[in-house]
């Protein structure tokens, strides 16, 4: 480990903390636009966290510690999500201390306690809506670390960097396992962070929502820290989609050129996996909620056939 | 590390000392059988045991096989008795989850039970003494005595509230069961001794089988310890037997009883038959993940609390068993290392299991005494009442979902690595296998989350549906001490992950030749098989999860106001909420049923309408009663109904069926 290794690693975190409001803000400005809307700014989101900290906290008469704790355990698991993500450079102090079977690992400690956060309370819609993640998650989960191993294989390697070393660092070679992978990622992405077509971020219209009634019971600045963990895990999910799928452009381990020119290529990057995000969600029609499973399943078995593909003909 | 009182009494000598302590307080127990007080302090006495029992094991593991020969037994034939790394690993497991269980049952002990305190208290320790009996056992008829003495004490244990009959016919099946497992085990062992009368383990070990008769010994041994394991199709005992029991057995069972069975399968295969043919590995990938799939996907539709754990008992042992074929194909294709990696993820999950499972067991107990309730539909918000219990119950449920940094992901992490890394097969068909099987894995596991989001979530959370679970009181001091130590061990296993692959490795290395090549990577990170593949380093995780959940909190609190209000629940401002619009167990379990709507054989009626007298009515059930049981039961009916033409009620007639069968053996003898 060296100095521009934590580097590498403190900017990443903080980046993650700082830019994933941006993120969403992106998203749904590239939205409004494309609907031919003016659309709130990139920085609606920020108005939106600074409201909200300062609220005061209404809290269910029946609520327990857990419901009070769950929101800073969300935040605290997609930070170091964010972390375990290589997304500038390759060489992260924590990288051996978390893969990517960790990093599915992390997203489903999240999941968990959002889950039961929501039927903390006991109301009607809490528990549908923990009940409606578990379902988005228990196949969605499989179906990403499904994608993962596809890429782990490919590199001999479960760990993070090395996929990413790898990937970026080959002659360019269209992998069909990769382009199989690719399809399940985005299908299971979509599903993880609440979009059209599995859910609806923008609305509360409660025969359909999700992430949504799982949250109702959340005020003020618990509130706010699920929102910006909801929008940190987009950013998450976002750097593992380029991690994957364009590695180019991430620094070496002890390059600090590299590092430096690795932000704008981040930036570029994330700027054009929102656009491309946003104009999924305007094209496609809200599912209902029962054609879910079939949607996730679809994406299961999709990362599924990119493992078979990679050890058929890949080997 | 060798045993420390070697001088005079050897390892293998001490644990029989332990099994022997356990039968003489059970002995004791039946002095005055009507006593509360005796059997209380007779209790913790069985923990202390215990907790000799896993010392002894612990300082044995990396120590020289000892052996013993008993002055019992049959002329010609005495009990053997050996320790040796693979015995010495599963005492560890029984003596630590047992003493929990002995400390949680001096607490559970009431007034009232059907069965009187001390009879219980010596099925109890009768029960684990057989237990640690079948572990050290080194012949045939050893073996099946101690194993047979294990299936009548929990017999007697979970008919132990014998005045239902539902749990009179729940103890019966079990019964039946356990019975074609000891028959198809007995049959093995006949296999393997090759017509030489020899039933010595040794002298089994010694013979070189035909890979036929090996296969038969294979084949016999996993349906007979796959019924006690609770193997699909023979998983049927389990979710009837489970709820019946009281709740620290039940915890005994799944946690311990049912890891015998692994055991069994483990010394048939790798040590008594000794060249393992890698389609038996096939064979036993495909029964174990079906069985983890099969017991996670009913786990998910149960409302009943004991019943649900009971379904999730199969699911693991599915993954242990899906972990061990896997280790038996790589051996048989000779690659040790990845042999010796896929037993330790099946050894590793074993010894989390018995820890998650016997908290969760030893939680619903609880659960069960302070609100006499076991259905989830009744029960709710519990974490208010009875913190103790549902913080306990967390870290279980927590660990059994697979959650990091607890234990139940590192033996998931290491399973999936065992099947990332399989290089090229010689086999076509198995490459394809080995990665679909990784996917099935991956759904187990996400779908036991799915599960323990139901479990802890219906019965700890939310509002009591029923006005007992609202006025529930918390465990005493020694079910709460039982609680935390099992708790304490599933955070210890998940932390500390090299101390145990350290102790695994003698095990591993007597069985595949190998030990893990990652080991000397550090004592804080896990590196199986080298730090560029894979690594994971659970307290490095943990630490930085801590900072960075306390740094949030840490600086909200201080950037921020801590105003907070209370007010009644919000629930997108409808006022009539009542606790009876949560969600209940049977709507949790909702979109699993359809998801996997073919796996279930599901029979309801749902009102119209415009019903004025609305009713609603729906069960999932198993379709392998109907396919499988049912067919039996009605063959053997009719069998049976053919043989009553004999029975004629009259002694002369039967007089006349002894002179007959005389007659005809006479005629053959001669």
């Amino acid at each position: 480990m060296n100095a521009s290794a934590l580097v590498a690693q403190l900017t990443e975190v903080v980046l993650a903390i700082l830019l994933a409001p941006l993120l969403s803000g992106w998203v749904n400005q590239c939205r409004a636009w494309m609907q031919n809307r003016r659309g709130p700014g990139l920085l609606q989101p920020y108005r939106v966290l600074a409201k909200l900290f300062e609220k005061e906290v209404v809290l269910a008469h029946n609520a327990s510690s857990l419901f009070r704790a769950s929101p800073y355990l969300i935040f605290g698991c997609l930070v170091l999500a964010a972390a375990i993500v290589p997304t500038v450079g390759t060489d992260l102090p924590l990288n051996p201390a978390a893969d990517a079977i960790a990093l599915v690992g992390l997203l489903a400690v999240a999941r968990f306690f959002i889950a039961l956060a929501g039927m903390d309370v006991g109301t009607a819609f809490g528990s549908l809506g923990a009940r409606r993640e578990m379902m988005v998650g228990f196949l969605a989960e499989p179906a990403l670390l499904m994608v993962l191993f596809t890429a782990s294989l490919i590199s001999h390697s479960t760990s993070l960097s090395t996929i990413v070393e790898t990937l970026a660092h080959r002659e360019f070679v269209i992998y069909p396992s990769m382009a199989f992978a690719g399809v399940a990622f985005t299908m299971v992405s979509l599903a993880e962070n609440a979009r059209i077509p599995v859910d609806n971020p923008a609305t509360h219209l409660e025969l359909t929502m999700i992430h949504e009634a799982m949250v109702l019971e959340y005020s003020g600045r618990h509130l706010a820290m699920i929102e910006w963990a909801a929008s940190l895990k987009l950013f998450v999910y976002s750097c593992i989609g380029l991690a994957l799928f364009l590695p180019f452009g991430v620094a070496q381990g002890g390059d600090w050129l590299g590092l430096l020119l690795a932000l704008p290529a981040l930036a570029a990057k994330l700027a054009a996996g929102g656009a491309a995000l946003a104009a999924i969600e305007m094209v496609s029609a809200k599912m209902r909620i029962f054609r879910a499973p079939e949607f996730l399943g679809t994406a299961f078995m999709l990362a599924v056939l990119a493992l078979l593909v990679h050890v058929l003909l890949e080997r | 590390m060798g045993f420390p009182l070697g001088g005079w009494l050897s390892a293998v000598d001490a644990v029989l000392a332990a099994a022997c302590a356990w039968l003489v307080l059970g002995a004791v127990a039946v002095a005055a059988p009507a006593s509360l007080r005796l059997a209380r302090a007779l209790y913790p006495a069985g923990a202390l045991v215990g907790l000799a029992l896993a010392a002894t094991a612990l300082a044995s593991l990396a120590g020289a096989e000892t052996t013993r020969v008993l002055m019992l037994g049959l002329p010609g034939l005495p009990f053997h008795a050996r320790l040796d790394a693979l015995s010495a690993f599963f005492l560890l497991l029984l003596a630590s989850v047992a003493a929990g269980v002995s400390v949680y049952t001096r607490g559970s002990l009431r007034h009232g039970a059907e069965t009187a305190p001390g009879v219980q208290c010596l099925c109890y320790h009768v029960f684990l003494a057989s237990m640690a009996l079948v572990l050290v056992a080194d012949d045939a008829y050893f073996f099946m005595v101690a194993w047979e003495t294990m299936a009548l004490a929990s017999f007697f244990l979970v008919t132990s509230d014998h005045r239902h009959a539902e749990i009179r016919r729940a103890g019966y099946l079990y019964l039946l069961i356990a019975h074609l497992g000891a028959i198809s085990i007995l049959l093995c062992f006949g296999a393997l001794q090759a017509g030489t009368g020899d039933y010595r383990f040794d002298a089994m070990r010694a013979l070189q089988q035909p890979a036929g008769w090996g296969s038969v010994a294979f084949a016999l041994a996993l349906a007979g310890f796959g019924a006690k394991a609770g193997l699909v199709p023979l998983h049927i005992w389990l979710p009837e037997a489970h709820p019946a029991a009281p709740s620290p057995v039940s915890a005994l069972m799944s946690a311990v009883m049912l890891k015998t069975a692994v055991y069994g399968l483990m010394r048939v295969t790798l040590d008594l038959i000794g060249f393992p043919l890698w389609w038996w590995g096939v064979v036993a990938l495909v029964v174990g993940l079906a069985s983890a799939l099969f017991g996670v996907i009913f786990a998910a539709t149960q409302s009943d609390m004991k019943r649900l754990l009971a379904y999730s008992s199969i699911e693991n042992i599915g993954l242990i068993v899906a972990g061990f074929g896997l280790a038996l194909l790589f051996r048989g294709f000779g690659m040790g290392s990845l042999a010796a990696l896929a037993l330790t993820a099946a050894l590793y999950h074993c010894l989390n299991h018995a820890f998650f499972k016997g908290l969760l067991f030893l939680a619903t107990g609880s659960v069960l005494h302070a609100t006499s309730e076991r259905s989830l539909g009744r029960l709710g918000g519990l974490i208010h009442r009875m913190p103790w219990v549902a913080w306990c119950a967390l870290i279980g449920s927590a660990a059994i979902a697979g959650l990091p940094p607890l234990n139940g992901f590192v033996s998931e992490w290491l399973l999936l690595q065992a099947f990332l890394f399989t290089p090229g097969l010689p086999q076509g068909y198995v490459n394809m296998i080995v990665p679909v099987a990784g996917a099935a894995v991956a759904l187990a596991a996400a779908l036991s989350g799915y599960v323990m989001v139901k479990f802890f979530g219906v019965v700890f959370l939310g509002q009591p549906r029923d006005a007992r679970a609202s006025e529930a009181h918390d465990a005493g001091p020694w079910e709460r001490g039982a609680l935390v130590w099992l708790a304490a061990g599933c955070v210890v296993l998940g932390l500390a992950p090299t101390l145990v692959l350290a102790l695994l490795e003698p095990v591993t290395q007597r069985f595949t030749g190998y030990a893990l090549a990652g080991l000397g990577s550090g004592w804080l990170f896990l590196a199986p098989i080298d730090a560029e593949r894979a690594s994971y380093s659970p307290l490095l995780f943990f630490a930085v999860a801590v900072l960075l959940v306390g740094a949030a909190w840490l600086a909200v609190r201080a950037f921020y106001h801590g105003r907070v209000r209370r007010a009644p629940p919000w629930d997108c401002g409808f006022p009539w909420l009542t606790a009876r619009m949560q969600d209940s167990a049977e709507g949790f379990g909702q979109p699993v049923k359809v998801v996997f709507r073919p796996v279930f054989r599901i029979d309801g009626e749902a009102p119209s309408p415009g019903d004025a007298r609305p009713r609603y009515r729906e069960s999932a059930e198993d379709r392998l009663w109907y396919w499988l049981y049912l067919p039996i039961a009605r063959a053997v009916e009719r069998v049976t109904s053919l043989v009553t033409v004999l029975q004629r009620g009259r002694i002369s007639v039967y007089l006349m069926y002894s002179f007959a069968t005389l007659l005809v053996l006479l005629f053959f003898i001669r």
